[in-house]
């Protein structure tokens, strides 16, 4: 085709997708609604829908200039992806070394921003048991988190038990109520397991809002004791008794704030050396059987009911765990903490990192949590700015950030395995 | 003594469609038993009721294991058929874990020795149990069932990475992982080219009469491929609608006017030509 014939068509189509971009958005953002004096008013705004077709319009036309012009040799952007993948061995020690480091350089607000990342990193991590390797699907992954919070929260209310006496019993309690779902859910599918654990999800909520003698309901428990370092409390007042006091140094609020970081980060590695751990161990690896190919699974003599529910609980010990960190840290707890907004998060999370990768998962927590609370400031484009990385994401990577994997066993080299033949699990 | 599997009378309907009507077999131990037919004869059918898949509408199926003790196929779940009982089995259109490395494939087949609880399971995430003794003990045998089908080379590929009749092979060897005392091979020549076909020929001889540390083990063949099936086979049942139609010696049944007519009727005029 001619040069000229070329530029022509380009701007055909890139005026075309500014025609679209004032078709869909016009009302959206032409007209604006603000509080009158009596009712609401609508402010039309012509000047922005100008703006957004016009940028629409440049950014079609320099991307066909961009396919139509590239100079010989540049890689395309899957290309430059690929080769980024290759230098993942190394993000993975680089990102240990800097969480490990984090409390030496960054202050009281990074730190709580770190806490806050890490929880989401374990919960990732925990149900990428579920999602990514055994290949079911569960909507209702904040049940466990509640089960582990509430179990924390009414053992130190109504017993005084402490918080490193509790979490292993939270991590059991979450685990049982895994199995106790699991058991009538397991012989459903795909869509409808994923139906059931939302529900799931939902019921959970609702006991623990409507059960008010022994939740206190909506008005949620507070007071909840914070964690010790091995007896010793983070107490403001100093003296015996206290970490200060113990080490003699002066009394500080981000003392606090440190040991709760690395007590998740704890809890955090510690999901995923399991999980890392259980994938070379026959059931690990039976789970990724079963997200592969269920029917073979039987016909291979493994017992498809106790490995599913296997992955169910261990899915549900890990959110426990999480759930009782998120009970201590907070102080507070109400069932408004658990809707299914962060179910949708953390499976968020699971598929945008791919499922069944350590590492994206971490990295998916980072982005979606860290990165939406840092552009807390842009208030409602942020959600613009996070829904149009979204679809970029799944144009480029549609399997998730990492989506190979990694053969568990191998006779000489291991090979990354690529996503094309992973299945996705049908439930 | 008594035949290694014995079906009785059994029965398979789907709503008002009669699958297998009151069919009558047996295999014996250390044989090659071929089960054939004509499309829609019922011969899948057979292999889901034996392993587990369908229960049967009525009749029974037995398994006299060598050393001793009957089992009665048709009350037990799947995974116990292949557990306990020890009969394994292939697929029709090959279901392999396509994500996973071909070794993968043969080490989840062992699951079972592996693992022989999930406690005990749990326990290995922290080194607490024999765990890797057993693991070099199943990677052994995964390597010997590789050198068998010749695919030591691609162990770490992916396994949907595999040429079809390579998938073919490992499906056998996947399921000969997990030691069976019976192997029902369903439709295992389909697609195959004559040269392979030739050698899953010899491969199926050898599993049946052991070679190297295997002992030898029964196999029931599902094939349209009849120069595979007059090669290999000791006995050959064929099934017609459901029903059986002739049972016997490859000669036999090469013989029988019944099955001719049961192919010819079905206009079928390969498969007479190469059952003559």
């Amino acid at each position: 085709m001619p040069a000229h014939r070329r530029v022509v068509a380009a701007l055909r189509d890139a005026f075309l997708s500014a025609l679209v971009t004032v078709g869909l958005f016009g009302a959206m953002i032409g007209l604006k609604t603000d509080v009158g004096a009596t009712s609401l008013r609508l402010i039309p705004r012509p000047w922005a829908v100008v703006i957004a077709a016009a940028v629409v319009f440049a950014g079609r036309l320099a991307l066909l200039a961009w396919r139509a012009w590239r100079p010989a040799g540049t890689p395309s952007p899957r290309r430059l992806i690929a080769l980024g993948g290759r230098a993942g061995r190394y993000v993975a020690p680089i990102l240990l070394v800097f969480a490990v480091g984090l409390p030496t350089f960054a202050g009281r607000y990074w730190l709580d921003l770190g806490v806050l990342v890490l929880t989401y990193v374990m919960l990732g991590w925990g149900l990428n048991i579920v999602v990514g390797l055994a290949g079911l699907l569960d909507l209702g992954y904040v049940a466990f988190y509640a089960v582990g919070a509430y179990a924390y929260a009414l053992l130190a209310q109504d017993f005084g038990l402490g918080f490193w006496t509790c979490l292993p019993l939270a991590g059991l309690l979450a685990a049982c109520w895994g199995v106790i779902l699991g058991f009538p859910v397991l012989r459903l599918r795909g869509d409808y397991l994923a139906i059931v654990t939302l529900a799931f999800g939902e019921i959970i909520r609702i006991v623990l809002l409507n059960w008010v003698s022994l939740t206190n309901g909506p008005n949620g428990i507070s007071d909840i004791p914070r964690p010790t370092l091995f007896g010793l409390t983070f107490s403001m007042g100093g003296g015996p008794g206290t970490v200060a006091g113990f080490f003699n140094i002066e009394p500080d609020i981000s003392q606090r704030v440190i040991f709760l970081y690395y007590v998740i980060l704890g809890l955090a590695l510690l999901t995923n050396w399991v999980s890392l751990r259980l994938r070379r161990l026959p059931l690990g690896r039976a789970w990724e059987a079963l997200r592969e190919d269920e029917v073979a699974c039987r016909a291979l003599g493994i017992n498809v009911t106790t490995t599913k529910l296997t992955a169910f609980a261990m899915g549900a010990c890990f959110g426990g765990l999480a759930g009782a960190f998120f009970a201590t840290r907070q102080a507070f707890i109400s069932p408004e903490s658990f809707t299914f907004m962060e179910s949708a998060s953390v499976l968020a999370i699971v598929v945008l990192g791919g499922l069944g990768s350590q590492l994206g998962v971490a990295l998916a927590a980072l982005v979606m949590i860290g990165g939406l609370e840092v552009f807390r400031d842009l208030a409602e484009y942020r959600m613009l700015i996070f829904g149009g990385a979204l679809v970029v994401m799944m144009i480029l990577r549609p399997r998730g950030l990492v989506s190979g994997r990694t053969p568990s066993v191998s006779l000489g080299s291991a090979r990354e395995i690529s996503p094309d033949l992973i299945a996705q699990g049908r439930g | 003594m008594a035949p290694l599997l014995e079906v009785r009378e059994l029965t398979m309907r789907f709503g008002g469609l009669t699958a297998i009507d009151a069919l009558t077999f047996a295999a014996h131990e250390g044989e090659i038993t071929a089960v054939i037919g004509p499309n829609g004869a019922g011969k899948t059918t057979v292999f889901n009721c034996i392993t587990g898949f369908y229960r049967p509408t009525a009749g029974g199926i037995a398994l006299n294991a060598p050393a001793g003790g009957t089992m009665m196929l048709e009350h037990m779940p799947g995974h116990r058929i292949a557990r306990v009982a020890r009969v394994a089995r292939t697929f029709q259109n090959v279901r392999l874990f396509a994500g996973m490395t071909v070794l993968e494939n043969l080490l989840v087949a062992q699951h079972n020795t592996l693992m022989p609880s999930v406690l005990s399971g749990l326990l290995a995430v922290f080194g607490l149990s024999g765990h890797a003794r057993a693991e070099r003990a199943a990677i052994g045998r995964a390597r010997f069932w590789l050198d068998a089908i010749n695919l030591t080379a691609r162990a770490d590929d992916p396994a949907g990475a595999l040429p079809y009749g390579a998938q073919r092979r490992l499906e056998i060897a996947r399921a000969m992982c997990t030691a069976p005392l019976l192997l029902c091979l369903d439709e295992p020549a389909a697609g195959l080219n004559p040269r392979e076909s030739e050698e899953l020929s010899a491969l199926l001889k050898r599993i049946r009469d052991g070679y190297g540390d295997h002992q030898g083990c029964s196999i029931l063949l599902i094939e349209h491929d009849m120069g595979v099936v007059m090669r290999i086979s000791d006995h050959i049942v064929v099934l017609d609608h459901g029903a059986k139609i002739s049972d016997g010696s490859p000669a036999q049944v090469r013989a029988d006017p019944t099955v001719i007519a049961a192919y010819l009727g079905e206009g079928e005029e390969d498969s007479v030509e190469s059952l003559r």
